[in-house]
């Protein structure tokens, strides 16, 4: 079943246009990803889709429903969670404060503190630090609990490796897998190319605003990536 | 002689408990939205003028009308924010300033209109003069100490309030950062409309309590207003203990400078505000964020 | 790539121009062709449109928001009085003196109030014009809370003193409204709009931001002080209470708000509405007041660039243009 998908969707920061009529579709349970240079568009995409960014209210649907412009909260109440570029915890919570605070899409589901702490153990450590005291890597799994808290059916995540070190990139995305099985869809916005083909079973290639190659990532060579990211 | 100053002190003490109430509601607001609110003091006067109707025509003491009072500013609070003050959020530093300002000479004059600028008290008998003797020459008033210990509860309760509760975490959350949290389902605007609820029913608890420990007039809202920024000033920025203890300095300082000089009263309170300014620009107990 | 220059004016400045040449030739016979009620009338609005430039210049170029340069008012207000009355001097003499003296003032207070940012700012500008208020109630020599009156303008022959006060005034507004003018076409004005605009874009740009508003408020104090030693000069009786009343900037408040902050036709049209205003609602007590207050907030909800604003907006209308044109030679 199509969980979320986009149609001819544009959006545009005051005058500067940043997206040309995005098309997309992604099935419940699967994991896309979503590449492309810098200033793609790929962060727009997905506050489109989070109700971040304001949208026509057909250009995105959510398990065929027209949800373009209901706003994020709304969104987030409707079970789409956006993990957004920089962790952006809350400075003044602790790490536990700032994963209850997940909670407030109000969404019943599996998600508890417990079962998230045997997801990030770290992070049960680590509980009563100030949430900025964390390491990068615990920052982003923590962010990315945050968003679990509200037990979404479709998680975003935007750019989980910025500014993170190889092996905790690794371990991150180790917890992709388990995520997708959990039956948590996710779209995947990824500078590093290769860690998110590997999880992903759709793969979105944006090019200043619009869709240049789109596809399960087995079925696409390099060279063909490289085209499509680069534009040449 | 001590006995004397030692009575003063206690005074400006619990007088410094109303101040500290005062601040909360104003601490609070920039607390959580960075927004400070002109018309706060006038405000404070309307939870007042609100137990005063309650008074004259259901016959209610003033005690037994605070809850309805603290409900009915809430629901103004409320209001308020969702209706004008969100719209002045976000836009720059004149807009929630000029708002604030033009909604408090409505106030002012709205109140004139109704009720003249005759001073007027919240009767209640006996209550306000009762007092409690502590040793030879010691008497200390059971209502301002009421008062005081009523202050103390609501630094109490809103320390709770924030550090414990799921509201709280979601105010301080707010305040973090307005756009993540939108992105977790909690809506700022309801927020800030509630945190502006929570202070208006704060602010008509001090307003009936300042009702029945003196009398007021519809242009005293101003100086409610410079007391409760002053005790913020004075005490710190970012913690209600602080805002708390601003209060009581103040307090003290008007208790002492009435004492040398009716004239100079409320000038010492000014002095103590400017020289903290002037030495410790932060505050005397601020929490850095 | 066809020439081009840079243009200061346009035609409707141009026509504006002219037409401010006849309402000062106007304004400069006025005491041979009115009366003294009319004269007392015109040196209020003057008062009043001096003050609305110069709280437009502080709020709506530097964009500090002070509610207590009354401060300033009353204190140019006393020092007429302290050296007219108590020390002989001239009294027209101390209108300039009241601004240098508001001026000095400013210096260290302003170093003072600006350790406060944004709303903060605002209500200390309050508190620091309370604590003159409160200073001067306390000064017997002045009369203490009950005022006294210009003993020093009585010596002078009403047929002299009552057009001559109003030439000083006129003679302040037009230094107010040209010199804010003059400042606004100058680098100073860049740098003001620039703060307007945004204080981090122009900090990263090299402009002193601090120093800016630093001097802003002092040459803004300087207007109220001139403004101050005038309005007392006029009605020949001061009270700490009314000299130092906050009612000052609500006025001030809602001519900025309404006529179009952060230009200079709106304080000038501002001030034209609140007259109208003022002479039409005359009879109505405090509603005046609560209309003023409503009518400003709604303004500052709905409409934040004033009347002049939405006109500039729609007709593209400068009649004191500050910026600058690239034009088809």
């Amino acid at each position: 079943m199509t969980l979320v998908s986009t149609h001819a969707l544009t959006a545009f920061y005051g005058d500067f246009q940043a997206l040309f009529g995005i098309d997309f579709e992604l099935a419940e349970g699967e994991v896309a990803a979503v590449i492309g240079a810098n200033g793609a568009g790929k962060s727009t995409f997905l506050r489109s889709i989070a109700g971040a960014n304001s949208a026509d209210a057909g250009a995105v649907r959510l398990a065929g429903a027209p949800v373009g412009g209901l706003g994020a909260p709304r969104m987030a109440r409707l079970g789409v969670s956006l993990v957004p570029e920089g962790r952006r915890l809350f400075p003044s919570l602790s790490v536990e404060e700032n994963l209850l605070v997940g909670r407030s899409t109000g969404r019943v589901g599996p998600w508890t503190l417990e079962r998230l702490y045997r997801l990030f153990p770290r992070l049960e450590e680590r509980r009563a630090a100030p949430a900025l005291q964390l390491s990068g890597g615990e920052q982003q799994m923590a962010a990315i609990g945050r968003a679990l808290m509200g037990n979404p059916r479709l998680l975003l995540c935007d750019e989980l490796s910025l500014g993170l070190a190889p092996v905790v990139i690794k371990s991150i995305y180790e917890t992709i897998p388990q995520l997708a099985r959990e039956g948590v869809t996710l779209v995947i916005v990824e500078q590093d190319i290769g860690i998110a083909l590997g999880v992903a079973q759709r793969v979105t290639c944006l090019q200043h605003g619009r869709v240049s190659l789109s596809g399960a990532p087995a079925g696409l060579t390099r060279e063909q990536i490289s085209a499509a990211y680069f534009g040449h | 002689m001590l006995a004397e100053w030692t009575n003063t002190i206690v005074q400006g003490v619990l007088l410094g408990g109303l101040y500290g109430m005062f601040a909360m509601g104003l601490s609070l607001i920039w607390g959580v939205m960075r927004l400070v609110n002109i018309a706060h003091g006038d405000f404070i006067l309307l939870g007042a003028y609100v137990a005063l109707v309650f008074g004259e025509t259901a016959g209610l003491h003033p005690l037994a009308a605070l809850p309805l009072v603290a409900a009915a500013m809430a629901l103004l609070g409320y209001a308020l924010q969702r209706g004008v003050l969100n719209r002045t959020l976000g836009k720059g530093l004149l807009p929630p300033l000029l708002v604030t300002f033009g909604l408090s000479v409505v106030v002012q004059n709205l109140l004139l209109q109704a009720f003249s600028a005759d001073s007027q008290a919240l009767r209640a008998e006996g209550l306000t003069t009762a007092s409690l003797q502590l040793g030879e020459s010691l008497a200390v008033g059971w209502f301002p100490l009421g008062v005081f210990a009523s202050a103390l509860l609501m630094g109490l309760g809103l320390q709770f309030l924030f550090a414990r509760t799921a509201f709280g975490r979601k105010l301080r959350a707010t305040s973090d950062d307005h756009e993540t949290v939108q992105l977790l389902g909690v809506d700022e605007k309801r927020m800030y409309a509630l945190a502006m609820a929570l202070a208006f029913a704060l602010m008509a608890v001090a307003g009936v309590l300042l009702g029945m420990r003196t009398s007021f007039a519809p242009t005293d809202g101003p100086a409610n207003l410079l007391f409760a920024f002053e005790a913020v000033v004075i005490g710190g920025l970012g913690s209600f203990w602080g805002t708390f203890a601003g209060g009581v300095i103040l307090g003290v300082a008007h208790a002492v400078g009435f004492r040398l000089d009716p004239g100079w009263g409320l000038l010492v309170g000014h002095f103590v505000f400017l020289a903290v300014l002037l030495f410790k620009p932060e505050g005397l107990f601020p929490r850095t964020r | 790539m066809s020439a081009v220059r840079v243009e200061r004016a346009t035609r409707a400045s141009r026509i504006a121009a002219a037409g401010a040449g006849l309402v000062l030739v106007a304004g400069i016979s006025l005491p041979w062709w009115s009366d003294a009620g009319t004269m007392r009338l015109a040196v209020e609005f003057f008062c009043f449109l001096v003050m609305a430039q110069m709280w437009n210049l502080l709020a709506g170029y530097g964009g500090l928001v002070s509610i207590g340069q009354q401060a300033y008012l009353g204190l140019g207000g006393y020092l007429l009085f302290a050296l007219a009355n108590h020390a002989g001097l001239n009294p027209f003499l101390c209108v300039p003196l009241a601004g240098v003296f508001a001026a000095l003032v400013a210096l260290p207070t302003a170093k003072l109030v600006f350790r406060l940012r944004g709303g903060y700012f605002a209500i200390g500008t309050w508190a620091v014009a309370e604590v003159f208020r409160l200073l001067l109630a306390n000064v017997s020599m002045f009369g203490g809370g009950s005022g006294q009156s210009l003993r020093a303008m009585a010596a002078i022959p009403r047929a002299t003193r009552e057009p001559l006060a109003y030439w000083f005034a006129l003679a302040a507004a037009v230094a107010a409204v040209a010199g804010v003018y003059w400042l606004l076409r100058s680098r100073h004005g860049l740098a003001l709009t620039a703060i307007r605009d945004s204080e981090t874009a122009a900090a990263s740009q090299g402009i002193d931001v601090a120093f800016t508003q630093y001097w802003v408020y002092v040459v803004s104090a300087a207007g109220f002080g001139v403004v101050g030693a005038l309005y007392y000069m006029n009605i020949l009786r001061i009270s700490p209470n009314a000299a130092f009343d906050v009612n000052w900037t609500a006025y001030v408040i809602f001519i900025v708000v309404i006529g179009g902050i952060g230009t200079i036709e709106g304080p000038i049209l501002g001030t034209i509405l609140f007259f109208v205003l003022r002479e039409t609602l005359a009879g109505f007590g405090a509603w005046y007041l609560i209309a003023l207050g409503a009518i400003a907030v709604v303004t500052m909800l709905y409409f934040p660039g004033g009347i002049w604003g939405a006109v500039q907006q729609r007709y593209e209308l400068h009649l004191f243009p500050v910026r600058r044109w690239l034009r088809k030679a």
